[in-house]
């Protein structure tokens, strides 16, 4: 059964929880409370909405992909989060925890980023409120995202390297958590995805979930080119797209499937996939589905896609697995990547390595999907992959 | 055994000091002479030890103690060396020593499995840096069944309501942060932990042992003026790190822990 809110420990079921250091619990119990006054006041809604609306271009569209359509035999439609200011669906959750900083009292911002979209939106978000704000990114993913690199510095961010691990977005976490655990009397730690100790996986899912609110409008069966959806599809890394998109279909009988990073494939060990090759434990604060060894050290991830790279997953996905809400699958970096062709030479879009994970789901399943409404969530476009694709291809 | 932690602090309060509880990663500068450097930090004066378990993703740890867990871990450090190593310092030195690690290494064991294995190498007590009180229940509980004491933190940030109650669970001694970050050397003494220990004594006479950025003789003896113990870490593994071999690491590490000992004693 879907959870409207996580118990009073922050949990789904076993997952979520708070294994935080001390120093931080204080600013996690303020954080509870100050979001849950906000999302329960209509002024907090009626700001964060003609935000939405008039700078982000809310809602965004939904596109019926008529000629992959026709070339599979399902009816593909996109969900256009591609089409969101900034590129991507992050910026619904900075808009909302930016505004919900200012209403804290606190000055300065930082955030984590992997393939650099939620630093861009934070960033983004902060010089829409003129508020301080640091990101940080591993090296490695400076050198494969610069192009959002050079974005948030334009405007107006300083964005850290992070040298320790393997320098992606595990080490970026860590080392804004680190930041926030030194800085935490006035700062906000604007985290990017459904992951951390609670109440960040709830309050993300709280601000992402219009993704899907939007869908159910946009495709509420009322005519024949809006049909219900039998099928949506989404990619996982720490999951924020998905859960915006799923979180208001669990439970119904929508077909619901989260497709992780399978890297260079599941028996090579080196990719993404905690919840489809995982093992429970905690990260970063939460308990969830993770990559680790037999003496609980936490592994390296790997994926193509920066945003996918990461050894953990949202605790809300943790508790949809096991509870059979969603079903999560995982592709290949090669087969993203020919995602990525596919749709750009089929449809005129390029999407971001991260989404076309999901797109690769649907090709390889076509066969069983035949004469059904699938949906995708095309959580952001590929701009800032095309010099690493072109190097690849 | 949690006892030998209890008399710890009772003999220092008698002698007008603070303990000294150095921190060290297990497993370096290799497994095999981890013991080497705790038996010197030992001679030099050391009361009693934290064994880091080194560990990938140390949330609460700055550069220093993050590399030292990469290169022990690296060396082949890891649970099951660090838990051969406490072992082996309780052993030979026959000190009170408690484990540090993460919640994660504990629940991948299983946190009954962990705990009769630390009880088994003779551990006093353990440290769980991502772990609050709120999470820490079930842990304890495991724990206490085998007379180990669960740690709990107190930062500068942990309101009265936080405070109550981390001392209902009865820690066999309070962490008290002295500043807020991470691990690792500040230039400026704590302005925290005067205060914090102040806010513990009102509740309780449970111990308060001073840790995080306490790097110098200086500030050490700030902390052992008020606390009852006083916990070195990021500046003592900073000399194993910067060490050739073992045999100058212990040497370095004789030096510096001599002069922490030294800066024990109350004004």
């Amino acid at each position: 059964m879907r959870l409207d809110k996580p118990d009073t420990q922050g949990r789904f079921a076993q997952f979520g929880g708070q294994f935080a250091p001390e120093t931080l619990m204080p600013a996690l119990e303020e954080l509870e409370t100050e979001f849950t006054k906000a999302w329960a006041d209509p002024g907090f809604h009626d700001e964060l909405n003609s935000l939405l609306r008039d700078f982000v271009g809310r809602p965004t569209p939904v596109y019926r992909a008529a000629r992959l359509s026709a070339q599979y035999g399902i009816e593909l439609y996109l969900k256009r989060e591609d089409l969101a200011h900034t590129g991507a669906h992050k910026i619904n959750n900075t808009i909302g925890q930016a505004l919900l900083t200012k209403r804290m009292g606190k000055p300065r911002v930082i955030a984590e980023t992997g393939a650099g979209q939620h630093g861009v939106a934070t960033a983004t978000a902060c010089a829409l409120l003129g508020q301080e704000c640091v990101v940080y990114m591993g090296e490695k993913d400076i050198e494969r995202q610069a192009l959002n690199v050079h974005r948030m510095r334009m405007l107006g961010t300083e964005v850290r390297p992070v040298t320790s691990g393997a320098g992606t977005l595990k080490d970026a976490v860590s080392a804004a958590m680190r930041d926030w655990v030194a800085s935490v009397d006035g700062t906000h730690y604007i985290i990017g995805s459904v992951v951390g100790p609670h109440p960040f996986p709830w309050m993300v899912r709280e601000l992402q979930k219009v993704i899907g609110e939007e869908l159910e409008t946009q495709m509420d069966g009322s005519a024949p080119e809006r049909p219900q959806p039998d099928v949506i599809v989404a990619c996982v890394g720490g999951g924020s797209n998905a859960m915006g998109i799923f979180y208001p279909y669990a439970g119904s009988d929508v077909d619901l499937v989260g497709v992780e990073a399978a890297g260079y494939g599941l028996e090579s060990g080196q990719h993404g996939a905690s919840l489809v090759a995982g093992s429970p434990g905690v990260i970063h604060g939460s308990m969830t589905y993770l990559l680790q060894d037999d003496q609980g050290q936490i592994l390296e991830a790997h994926s193509i896609s920066a945003g996918l790279d990461y050894p953990g997953v949202g605790p809300e996905h943790a508790y949809f697995k096991d509870t059979g809400l969603v079903r999560y699958a995982s592709v290949t970096d090669e087969e993203a990547l020919e995602a990525v062709y596919l749709l750009a030479s089929t449809e005129g879009i390029i999407p971001a390595l991260e989404s076309a994970h999901g797109l690769a789901w649907i090709i390889k399943e076509a066969p069983s999907l035949q004469g059904k409404v699938v949906v995708l969530n095309l959580s952001g476009r590929g701009d800032k992959d095309v010099e690493l694709i072109v190097e690849q291809s | 055994m949690s006892e030998p932690l209890t008399e710890l602090f009772s003999r220092c309060r008698e002698e007008g000091r603070a303990a000294l509880l150095p921190y060290m990663t297990a497993g370096l500068p290799t497994p095999e002479e981890s013991l080497t450097l705790f038996a010197a930090m030992a001679e030099a004066g050391a009361d009693g030890f934290e064994v880091g378990i080194p560990y990938a993703d140390p949330l609460m740890d700055g550069p220093v103690i993050q590399a030292a867990g990469e290169r022990a871990l690296s060396a082949g450090s890891g649970v099951e060396v660090s838990l051969d190593v406490l072992r082996e310092v309780v052993g030979s030195t026959g000190k009170p020593t408690v484990v540090m690690t993460y919640v994660n290494p504990v629940l991948r064991m299983g946190i009954e499995a962990f705990a009769d294995r630390v009880a088994a190498a003779g551990g006093s007590g353990i440290i769980i840096a991502d772990l609050p009180v709120d999470e820490a229940e079930v842990f304890a509980a495991a724990f206490r069944k085998r007379d180990i004491g669960l740690v709990l933190f107190v930062a500068p940030t942990t309101t009265d309501v936080r405070l109550e109650r981390v001392l209902a669970a009865k820690p066999p001694f309070v962490y008290g942060i002295a500043d807020l970050g991470v691990t690792g050397a500040r230039t400026a003494a704590s302005t925290h932990i005067a205060a914090l220990v102040e806010r513990v004594r009102r509740h309780s006479d449970v111990p308060v042992v001073a840790g995080v950025g306490i790097s110098t003789p200086e500030q050490a003896h700030a902390a052992a003026c008020v606390a009852d113990g006083v916990i070195v870490g990021t500046a003592l593994v900073r000399e194993v790190m910067g060490a050739t071999d073992a045999a100058s690491a212990a040497e370095a590490l004789r030096l510096a822990v001599g002069g922490f000992a030294a800066a024990m004693q109350r004004d």
